[in-house]
């Protein structure tokens, strides 16, 4: 009945804090529309100088997607390069193909390259293979394989915030020491909080993913449920991180230090970059990082289809985490009441 | 004003003894040992960084002492049954400030087991005992300081406890709030309650059955008013406690 009373008396304080509101609903949303619009642009056109070629060649060029512009010289296609009018030039040495290319931007040049590469291939005789694909499909775009490490990060990251601060403010504005001069366990404290905030944690996740996937077409090939259910985890995850953090915080800004220190960090090892390029000891550390489950499996839901058996351990894993993070919390409670 | 001699009755409502708090090398409370006795008001006087609300911990069993022992009607502190036999109300008002005064008493009636008809029954007259009973629907954030405090009192009172413990029950408060929240001290303490509250203010410490005197955390004397003032041959409170402060008795 504590517990209760306690998840009721957050639910109050929330429904009448607007702007804490909109801040767990709305923001998440914007900035996921952001990155939609961001990162699914249409695809851009490269840029290429000819410099004397045969014709067949700039044909071949066009038909590639290429934006070809002829020069007669050398000289004057380096000088457009240098202008930034140009991504690569493209002119024969002695019959020999040669390529300068504009190289400042890492995937503009991967780009032009793989195009010039293909067109000049394309001429040899060759059996073209069938392609198909084992998960996703021709359009997918880069926002649909990175949309579940954000749809999870977002979660945790506005959870833990949260979290973080309401807890803080507990303690700083005097209530916790009332409340703990009340009958009430300190477990009973933790397991309030966790209910209070759960029910909106539970609202987060399924509204962000229900955006992201109906609004935002974000690719998905597996169960809405199990997305639902990691999503959930993730922020039950962050809700019992980010109090138990808030205990060694004494104002909101020593809560945002934290951000850098646990929220960043987890970024790297959820998946947005490819870990098999990290040192394997640094690749370790990843398995300290609830972020990195969670991101794993629903990528694995949304991307692969993967079903319960291929997610159980991540789930888990992130059960054993906010286990342990709400016994640690229940112990940091001690500091305040003896008992 | 008691008029009784108050030398160790068999049965104190609170019984410290030889207790002594630390916190790292630095000796907060250094072997106190005092006793209330039933339906008095007690009050501890001193500086602020005394060691009263330190004291005031260690009794309600939020703290826990190194050393000496701590008995509530009773029985030893800490212990978690017991905070549901008194009222507390600390030095901040820790209200929720976002919530009106209805839904605050709700939330800390329901923590101490009160519901329904007798909860709302509590509510009524916690919130007339400190006549707020017309501002009950109002956020907190709308309260002025001294309803704020009034409201922190009435939160105490919930649960009708038979001991209410007040960390500086009037600090920041005006004169006319002041006497009207010891009207309701003395009010409680006739229907059988016993107080125990921590003051620096010297005229209100007069209004105490009793008086224990802090001083870096060594209690330099207990007694009536009248018998400090006596057996420190001052005119006034505030002589005696120099008196006891600058180290004569102590």
């Amino acid at each position: 009945m504590r517990i209760r009373a306690l998840a009721i008396r957050i639910i109050r304080q929330f429904v009448r804090d607007k702007r804490t509101l909109a801040l767990l609903f709305l923001a998440p949303l914007l900035i996921l529309t952001l990155m939609k619009l961001v990162f699914n642009g249409n695809t851009v056109e490269p840029q290429i100088g000819a410099v004397q070629l045969p014709a067949a060649l700039v044909e071949r060029l066009e038909a590639a997607d290429a934006e070809v512009t002829s020069y007669d010289d050398f000289q004057s296609a380096e000088q457009a390069l240098k202008d930034g009018v140009l991504d690569a030039v493209l002119s024969l040495n002695g019959g020999k193909p040669a390529i300068e290319l504009e190289g400042s931007d890492p995937s503009n040049t991967k780009m032009v390259l793989l195009l010039l590469q293909r067109t000049m291939s394309a001429g040899l005789p060759a059996v073209a293979p069938d392609i198909t694909y084992l998960h996703g499909s021709e359009e997918m775009a880069s926002f649909d394989n990175f949309g579940p490490v954000l749809i999870g990060f977002f979660s945790f990251f506005f959870v833990f915030m949260l979290a973080g601060v309401s807890f803080l403010r507990e303690r700083t504005s005097g209530t916790l020491e009332r409340l703990l001069a009340t009958p009430i366990r300190r477990f009973e404290v933790v397991l309030g909080y966790l209910s209070g905030f759960g029910l909106f944690t539970l609202l987060q996740a399924a509204l962000i993913a229900w955006f992201a996937i109906d609004i935002l077409g974000l690719y998905m090939d597996g169960s809405i449920w199990l997305v639902l259910m990691m999503n959930l985890l993730l922020s039950l995850t962050a809700l019992t991180l980010g109090t138990l953090l808030s205990s060694f915080a004494s104002n909101e800004f020593q809560i945002i230090q934290f951000i850098p220190l646990v929220v960043v960090p987890q970024v790297f090892f959820s998946g947005l970059f490819n870990l098999d390029a990290m040192t394997p000891w640094l690749q370790k550390l990843s398995t300290i990082m609830p972020l990195y489950y969670g991101a794993d499996a629903m990528r694995g839901i949304m991307i692969r289809g993967e079903g319960w058996s291929d997610i159980q351990l991540d789930v888990y894993v992130l059960i054993g985490f906010s286990a342990v993070f709400a016994l640690l919390n229940v112990i940091a409670l001690k500091k305040h009441r003896a008992i | 004003m008691s008029s009784s001699i108050h030398s160790a009755s068999p049965n104190p409502v609170i019984d410290v003894r030889s207790v002594t708090r630390r916190f790292g090398s630095k000796t907060v409370l250094d072997d106190i040992s005092l006793q209330v006795e039933r339906g008095e008001v007690f009050g501890l006087l001193g500086p602020s960084g005394s060691g009263k609300t330190t004291l005031i911990k260690l009794i309600t069993g939020i703290d826990k002492a190194d050393g000496g022992s701590v008995h509530m009607l009773g029985e030893q502190m800490p212990k978690l049954a017991m905070l549901q036999r008194f009222g507390y109300m600390a030095q901040s008002d820790a209200l929720y400030n976002e919530l009106t005064a209805k839904q605050n008493l709700t939330f800390f009636g329901s923590l101490f087991g009160l519901k329904g008809s007798q909860l709302s029954k509590r509510i009524e007259t916690a919130m007339s005992i400190v006549n707020l009973q017309d501002d009950l629907n109002k956020t907190v954030a709308a309260y002025s300081g001294g309803m704020k405090r009034r409201l922190s009192l009435a939160l105490s009172l919930l649960h009708e406890p038979e001991l209410l413990i007040l960390d500086e029950p009037t600090v920041g408060i005006d004169p006319v709030l002041r006497q009207s929240i010891w009207q309701e001290l003395s009010d409680m303490r006739r229907r059988g309650t016993t107080i125990v509250l921590t003051t620096h203010v010297m005229d209100e410490a007069d209004k105490c059955d009793r008086l224990g005197l802090i001083r870096d955390g060594k209690l330099t004397a207990i007694g009536t008013p009248e018998a400090i003032k006596a057996s420190s041959g001052s005119a006034t409170l505030e002589e005696a406690f120099i008196v006891y402060g600058g180290g004569v008795r102590a």
